[in-house]
């Protein structure tokens, strides 16, 4: 390793046989280091599982435009939208086909006292161009009170939704009304709610009596081939402008949900505050191991200046130690949060998962605190006067 | 050759250095005027507190100097800016009175450090320059050992190597031998003014070793901040 780095910086690895010589220190160093990764790892796992749910919900879906109520921030969020918009949308050019989306909430007490809180998205499921790529067993859906159930939703038995199908449904209870659960997809649960349950247009306002055909909670629009949504979508807005809709492209209304749920709501605030908390818990640790080393290390450093060494090599010393320390931190961090996240992915029904973007960001924040810690620690080096040393 | 550069190699005018501030301020150094010759070996003596200190670290560029003239080398240090300070250091050797070599790198690695000050071009052969010097100084068995593992004597020639591995046109030395046994404390003295002979390396040594001063070129005595007498 010595021989590495010497090849490596083209000098005596100073920083490197100075961590390594105080092995306990070295030890509690990494260790801290690591711990504040595992901390924003977590964090950051958290609310990437929180974008991802967020963002899977729309598969049951496919579109090019979406019109939704001015006061909508998500799929399952906001009021309804006059049926009567569609008809004008449809009037818009570039736009070929609409279709209303009814979105509700509703509960299955299970027999053993589970209690799963779904939220049921419906519509003309024989629309086939606006079905969803999970949706694989959408057929079924035209027979009355027939559903599709997310077989990953949380507070299934594993296994319970496996072997269901058209012709062995599984009966369920749910809003006063007997339904039989003929399909499954798979999705994953959500923060809002325990799973997906798809069904008819038909079957939804059975479900839900109040509701009216007339008032869905959103309308989905495809646009000709060789139109771009984006545009479409603004002709639309255009044509809208006096009433209160929300005029989005399909993909632009899937990142302002993620943006709505990760920055304005206070889950997404939470885990924010917990990488800051983090990021500030690793440079602390750094600061002090650092700024420790170079008090330790004043004399030495001070014979090295009457040497004729620059202030510029005692920086690269310094630095040398952040970084090595932001490594040594790191890799037992990735290790240790890859079991982690399992664990929390098994126990939590979320989709948990260490992603190359999210290590690469966090070794580069954490090279990045290190180095800012040791910017600090480094003030002291100005106390090393060559002339205390006779 | 040019004018300047045939000069001595240390040359002090009208050199006064104090400490403190204001109604604190105590003078440590009146008006010293000294030359030291090129390659000879020049002690100063003088009780403790007489200024020899100062005197050798306002010298070896350690200590910014308040009033008079010392030309180092041909360049004058009164008002030098820190670049050049910095570069002339890298042309002297310092042993100092403990050792300071740095606990964490093996005597192999501290000596190493007196050539690496002077960049990378060469750092290929830093190896076997260090080895060589360390072998002369008998530490040929004690290469990959850590200061903590070395004794008192054995860390201070460490240290005499890391000063002369960069061959400095100067050296200067506060009582380097106090932590040396008599041999070895004459083996090093004796290599210093070998050096002086063979390469002309110029050595101004503070001490207190009688067994040194037989041996030195010139010795400056020094009283209350004066030289008082030259030999």
């Amino acid at each position: 390793m010595t021989r590495l780095l010497l090849w490596w910086l083209g000098r005596m690895p100073i920083g490197w046989l100075q961590l390594v010589s105080n092995k306990l220190r070295f030890f509690a160093a990494g260790t801290g280091v690591a711990f504040a990764c595992i901390l924003v790892f977590v964090q950051l796992g958290m609310m990437g599982s929180f974008s991802e749910a967020t963002r899977s919900a729309y598969r049951i879906l496919n579109a090019d435009v979406m019109i939704s109520a001015s006061d909508c921030n998500g799929l399952t969020d906001g009021s309804n939208v006059a049926r009567r918009r569609m008809y004008q949308a449809l009037a818009v050019p570039g736009v070929r086909e609409a279709i209303p989306i009814f979105v509700g909430k509703t509960f299955w007490l299970q027999a053993d006292g589970t209690r799963l809180e779904l939220t049921v998205v419906g519509f003309d499921s024989t629309r086939h161009s606006f079905v969803g790529p999970v949706l694989e067993q959408i057929s079924v859906l035209p027979l009355s009170n027939h559903v599709l159930m997310d077989e990953r939703s949380r507070g299934l038995r594993p296994g319970q939704l496996a072997n269901v199908s058209a012709n062995s449904p599984l009966w369920i209870e749910a809003n006063h009304q007997q339904l039989a659960v003929a399909g499954t997809f798979s999705l994953g649960a959500g923060f809002a709610g325990d799973g997906f349950m798809i069904v008819s247009d038909q079957t939804f306002l059975r479900l839900f009596p109040a509701r009216s055909s007339a008032a869905p909670n959103h309308i989905l629009l495809n646009v000709e081939s060789g139109s771009d949504p984006e545009d479409v979508a603004a002709r639309i807005a255009a044509k809208l402008a006096a009433e209160a809709v929300l005029v989005r492209s399909f993909s632009q209304a899937i990142e302002q949900d993620v943006t709505y749920q990760t920055t304005r709501r206070p889950v997404g605030l939470i885990f924010g505050f917990g990488v800051a908390i983090g990021t500030l818990v690793g440079l602390v640790i750094v600061y002090q191991i650092l700024s420790t080393d170079v008090a330790d290390h004043l004399s030495e450093y001070a014979t090295f200046k009457a040497m004729g060494y620059k202030a510029s090599f005692f920086r690269s010393v310094v630095m040398e130690e952040a970084v090595i320390l932001a490594v040594v931190g790191f890799l037992p961090a990735v290790v240790a949060t890859l079991g982690i996240y399992s664990v929390m992915a098994k126990a939590t029904g979320l989709p948990i998962a260490m992603t190359w973007e999210r290590a690469i960001l966090v070794l580069f924040g954490t090279v990045l605190s290190c180095s800012l810690s040791g910017i600090f620690a480094m003030r002291k080096l100005t106390h090393a006067d060559p002339a205390d040393l006779f | 050759m040019t004018p300047s550069a045939s000069q001595d190699p240390i040359v002090v005018t009208g050199l006064n250095h104090s400490f403190g501030q204001g109604s604190a301020k105590v003078q440590t150094l009146f008006d010293i005027h000294v030359q030291i010759k090129r390659g000879k070996l020049t002690t100063l003596i003088g009780p403790s507190g007489s200024g020899k200190t100062t005197l050798l670290t306002l010298m070896g560029c350690l200590r910014e100097i308040q009033e008079g003239s010392v030309r180092l080398l041909g360049e004058e240090l009164f008002g030098a800016s820190n670049e050049t300070l910095n570069n002339m250091r890298r042309r002297l050797g310092f042993i100092f009175q403990a050792h300071n070599l740095h606990e964490s790198l093996t005597a192999l690695q501290n000596v190493r450090m007196g050539l690496e000050v002077h960049g990378s071009a060469h750092r290929h052969e830093y190896d076997a320059a260090a080895t060589h010097i360390l072998e002369q100084l008998g530490l040929g068995d004690r290469l990959h050992y850590l200061p903590a593992k070395l004794s008192g004597g054995q860390k201070q020639r460490v240290a005499v190597a890391r000063a002369l591995v960069g061959n400095p046109e100067i050296v200067f030395a506060d009582e380097p031998t106090a932590a040396l046994d008599r041999d070895t404390g004459l083996k090093a003295v004796g290599i210093l003014k070998r050096l002086g002979e063979l390469r002309g390396t110029t050595t101004v040594m503070v001490t207190h070793d009688h067994r040194i001063l037989e041996m030195a070129d010139r010795i400056l005595r020094m009283e209350d901040g004066r030289i008082v007498d030259q030999t």
